[in-house]
């Protein structure tokens, strides 16, 4: 996987355009708040990230330290094909990739452990939600539409109370569904990308997607309904 | 291509959006989850919901930092400022 990995253009890049070429700039020229700004953003993301690989959180820690070195070292020659957010995350998988091997350990874990992630099926939306079958019509319509969310700003969805609510429910996804979240969503890897770190196939890696989210998404409307 | 209700339930529909999202559909099977989507509300807004939750999630990694940790990643700032 090289740095300039095609992405989806669908994912939010962190910084817009331009914005992100400045900021770029100040990193290189040594600007510390720029920095620290950087490791605010993306630190703990990465931690959580390279403990997809190892396990120990101290040596997940010692992994993102790494990376850290290897995204300063490297910074004079990112070209800005890829997001920052992207580029850093590259770098990350890399080296903790490496340090897996090296502890014997080059598969992911939900690759290894049974969980839930994929042989049950697991509704996106309640069953009771919809008509059921013996209903006279609308079979498998909503009983009551979902409640839109456009009154619910997107100050409320970005806002800080949201967020840990969201990060807390994707902790408790099973580790498959949460691994491709957290790859695909959260760092912005793309469906191929993912497929190859994780060793698994196209139809599974979307499956345990749809049903991350789906669960995320039910998470928040109970969230905004203040339940 | 004259559309039923029961082509595409909403129950079905909910299950599908992740491979709308993905842009993996067969063509006919696309056509049909559009068909259902133009002409039902609770659907519509089920897959915005689907996508402002992408959005959220995309927005995580946004954390606040232990003082001992930032300190440690200043160090290696500084250092590697001084030393190119």
């Amino acid at each position: 996987m090289g740095a300039g990995a095609v992405r989806e253009t669908t994912h939010d890049t962190g910084h817009g355009g331009g914005d992100e070429t400045q900021f770029i700039s100040a990193l290189r020229a040594g600007d510390e708040p720029a920095f620290v700004e950087l490791i605010d953003r993306y630190h703990a993301g990465m931690v959580r990230l390279a403990s997809v690989f190892v396990r120990d959180a101290a040596v997940a820690e010692e992994v993102v330290q790494e990376a850290w070195v290897g995204v300063l070292r490297g910074l004079h020659r990112f070209d800005a094909r890829s997001s920052l957010k992207h580029w850093i995350s590259t770098i990350l998988i890399n080296r903790a990739k490496t340090r897996a091997v090296r502890e014997r350990r080059s598969i992911p874990f939900s690759a290894l452990t049974v969980d839930t992630g994929f042989e049950l099926f697991e509704p996106s939306v309640e069953r009771e939600r919809f008509q059921s079958d013996d209903a006279d019509q609308w079979r498998g319509g909503w009983v009551s539409f979902p409640q839109d969310w456009t009154n619910a700003p997107d100050e409320q969805l970005l806002s800080q109370e949201t967020h840990n609510h969201i990060h807390a429910c994707i902790d408790a996804l099973p580790a498959s569904q949460r691994d491709v979240v957290w790859l695909r969503d959260v760092h912005g890897l793309t469906a191929g990308e993912t497929c190859s770190l994780l060793r698994i196939s196209e139809v599974n890696q979307r499956v345990l997607l749809h049903r991350g989210r789906a669960k995320v998404r039910l998470a928040l409307e109970l969230y905004l309904a203040g339940k | 291509m004259d559309m039923q209700p029961s082509d595409l339930t909403c129950q079905e529909l909910v299950e599908l959006v992740t491979e709308y999202l993905e842009n993996c559909m067969a063509p006919d099977e696309r056509v049909r989850f559009e068909a259902h989507i133009m002409v039902c509300p609770g659907c519509r807004t089920y897959l915005e919901q689907m996508r402002q939750t992408i959005r959220a999630i995309g927005q995580l990694t946004e954390e606040s930092l232990d003082p001992t940790t930032r300190d440690k990643l200043l160090a290696l700032f500084r250092n590697w400022k001084r030393n190119g």
